[in-house]
């Protein structure tokens, strides 16, 4: 959307008008070819020295894009430091949220800008190999290889792109997994230590970023921090990429500063959801009544238990159900467990079983006792995962229990509330073999 | 001094050893597989949480030191 | 004909020979019990009423109870006079003067014990992947041993002590076929969640792999 969003006022200045969007083009324009890529932004600004890109990162404030919001500097600084000039780089768009689409939209509509992230993180981390890992399906919709192949023709690339596919599985975007796969094997988590910065791919120091987080490293080498400091707030500097799903099914994806109002964003003028679940399925459910007070800002989100993580935002209409709902969601998160640790394998199922019944999906009355089953197996399987999936799941179903704890009270009666049982969240349709993690 | 236990949960398979031979710090949950504690290992726990590590048939329960 | 007890045979012969085809028995049903534990051990078996690390501490035991016989059965075999094997055959495969073909493949079996044994000992130093590839090493060592038991002497060809070959080979087959048979069973990991979550019974009953 090519908007004006208002910056809230900063600790430090009074409010500014920032245009937008930085990363993708405006709408209606088509995609950021290479020709236009070049004429907006000009050339890749290589340093022509390692390291000296991470200062600059440093400067801006820039976090993960990929969900974890972790200071990319530090990503930056652990692997130069331990790379030895043999470090890999990975650009993660695995897209593994079914309900984010910014991953997609970004490699769609402004490929260049992930693409140039990755030779400037290579440079500054002193790598001699390049990969983008790309969930599968995306491929073709992204013409992610002709993109590139335009690159090598024009020599932008110092160092060649090697284009890698993701399986569709909720975490074959986690790190582990991702290094797992792009060695040639599936893509499940390892335990860890060795962290991927330390022995990742091949067994060698590997920097994996979000592409969004590559696109906004690519704007800073050549804006500078200040320049990207111009939006969002001092502790959360900068712009995201939010998908947002709208209580008429409607979804899009939208670029906003951090600290941006998150009624601005979804548009929560007309229809009236009952709750928004922020973060992904990872993520929790927040009562509308908060909503019209919050930023996008992690200060305000964790203190709900949220997180703008990676700028996945969902509405739920007032007439769904939002236990239907919750139980869809964790049968998918269920069966997306990779089965490799007692704690997941036993609990997840459990959990996505009893919420189904809860939910009324046996047509029966849940039988008493069900929640207390339910808050202990939440318990049992945080944190005691090789990843973060148990743990995800948990904040996710914990946060549906506070959230509906009246529609429980409901469904406890055999009652239920909803006028319509559509599905609302999208959840994709089951792999054709289970099997399938490469 | 001592150190912390970690189990990997992919190696372990759920033999249940390690709560047998260091009860003080390990427990099974209700489906077989170890909940470990994350406090430092006691200075006078220090040589049954090596026996505990060395033991598992899956190799899966590892001390770290603390460093 | 020797008279074994006469004082020129105090250092050799028949006393030291009989000394270790008897220890070679009893190392062989010692190692066959150590397959048969180490097999409970992977499945998780218990004995009835006896806590875990009861059945890995008896394979434990019985396993250096075993190498400690071996060792007799290996000097004795080197040291007597009776039949020609050399110091270097009890590590060297194949170069002993007596049954070459036999006692060798005994050779073999001892030294791959050797390298089960230090590397259990230094399990917790070595990593998962080194330790167990070793230790699968068992399934070669023990065959390895019965043919040597079976072929190097003519001991266990006939009488008790043949029936004492064949019931270690039936008990150690069996165990190992159980052993299998139950790995097979279980299902494999990409399909665990799925089929937990397909049959509700399943599900109910605790623990899975």
């Amino acid at each position: 959307m090519t908007q004006v969003i208002a910056n809230p006022a900063t600790a430090t200045g009074p409010q500014r008008r920032v245009a937008l969007p930085r990363l993708l083009p405006p709408p209606g324009a088509g995609r950021n070819d290479l020709n236009a890529h070049l004429g907006l932004h000009g050339p890749v600004p290589y340093r022509g020295r390692d390291r000296v890109l991470i200062g600059e990162v440093k400067a801006a404030g820039l976090t993960g894009r990929g969900g974890a919001s972790f200071p990319t500097y530090r990503k930056l600084e652990a692997v130069a430091a331990a790379g030895g000039g043999q470090a890999i780089v990975v650009g993660n768009a695995a897209e593994s949220e079914p309900a984010s689409h910014k991953d997609e939209a970004l490699l769609r509509l402004a490929p260049h800008l992930p693409l140039d992230g990755l030779q400037l993180a290579a440079e500054a981390v002193g790598a001699k190999r390049v990969v983008l890992y790309v969930r599968r399906d995306l491929l073709q919709s992204t013409r992610i290889d002709a993109q590139i192949a335009e690159r090598n023709a024009g020599r932008l690339d110092r160092v060649p792109v090697e284009v890698r596919p993701a399986p569709a599985r909720f975490i074959a975007g986690q790190e582990t997994a991702l290094a797992s796969r792009v060695s040639g094997g599936l893509a499940l988590p390892t335990f860890t230590p060795p962290r991927v910065f330390e022995r990742g791919v091949d067994g060698r120091p590997t920097l994996v970023q979000n592409v969004e987080t590559l696109a906004h490293m690519a704007l800073i080498a050549r804006y500078g921090p200040d320049w990207f400091r111009s939006a969002g707030t001092r502790d959360e500097p900068g712009t995201m990429l939010c998908t947002l799903r709208q209580a008429d099914g409607s979804a899009s994806v939208a670029e906003a500063p951090l600290g941006a109002p998150l009624a601005q964003l979804l548009n929560l003028g007309k229809s009236q959801p009952q709750a928004v679940l922020a973060g992904g399925y990872h993520g929790a459910w927040l009562p509308i009544a908060y909503i019209s007070r919050l930023l996008l800002l992690n200060a305000d989100l964790q203190r709900l238990g949220a997180f703008t993580g990676a700028g996945i935002f969902a509405a739920l209409p007032a007439d769904r159900c939002g236990l239907i709902e919750t139980a869809r969601v964790a049968r998918y998160l269920a069966l997306e467990s990779a089965g490799q640790c007692g704690p997941c394998l036993n609990g997840l199922p459990r959990i996505a079983s009893a919420l189904a019944e809860l939910a009324g999906a046996t047509g029966k009355r849940p039988r008493s006792g069900i929640v207390e089953d339910l808050e202990r197996w939440a318990g049992l399987v945080d944190g005691r995962g090789a990843c973060h999936h148990p743990d995800g799941t948990t904040r996710f179903v914990r946060s549906a229990l506070r959230m509906f704890a009246p529609e429980i009270a409901g469904h406890m009666k055999g009652e239920c509330s909803a006028t319509s049982h559509e599905p609302f969240l999208p959840i994709p349709a089951g792999p054709s073999d289970n099997a399938d993690w490469s | 001094m001592t150190g912390k236990l970690r189990v990997n949960p992919i190696a372990c398979s759920g033999h249940g050893l390690c709560a047998e031979l260091l009860p003080e710090l390990i427990t099974l949950d209700e489906w077989g597989y170890p909940i470990v504690s994350d406090q430092p290992v006691p200075a006078g726990l220090g040589r049954k949480a090596r026996r505990a590590v060395t033991d598992c048939p899956a190799l899966a329960l590892k001390l770290f030191n603390a460093s | 004909m020797m008279n074994i007890f006469s004082p020129n045979t105090l250092h050799s012969t028949l006393a030291m020979w009989y000394t270790s085809r008897a220890t070679g028995v009893v190392s062989l049903v010692l190692m066959s019990l150590v397959v048969i534990i180490g097999l409970m051990v992977n499945r998780q078996g218990r004995l009835p009423g006896m806590p875990g690390f009861v059945v890995l501490g008896l394979h434990r035991y019985l396993s250096l109870l075993s190498i400690t016989f071996l060792a007799v059965h290996i000097a004795t075999a080197v040291l007597d006079s009776f039949v020609n094997i050399s110091v270097a055959a009890s590590v060297i495969p194949f170069v002993s003067a007596y049954e070459p073909l036999w006692l060798g493949l005994g050779t073999v079996a001892f030294d791959l014990m050797i390298a089960i044994i230090i590397t259990s000992l230094l399990r917790a130093h070595l990593g998962r992947l080194t330790w167990k590839a070793v230790h699968w090493l068992a399934y070669a060592s023990w065959p390895l041993a019965v043919v040597h038991s079976v072929y190097s002497s003519k001991d266990m060809q006939r009488g008790a002590l043949l029936g004492v070959a064949l019931a270690c080979i039936a008990a150690v087959l069996i165990a190992m076929v159980w052993r299998f048979a139950r790995a097979l069973a279980e299902i494999p990991r990409a399909r665990r969640v799925p089929e937990l979550m397909a049959d509700p019974d399943l599900l109910a009953r605790a623990g899975h792999r």
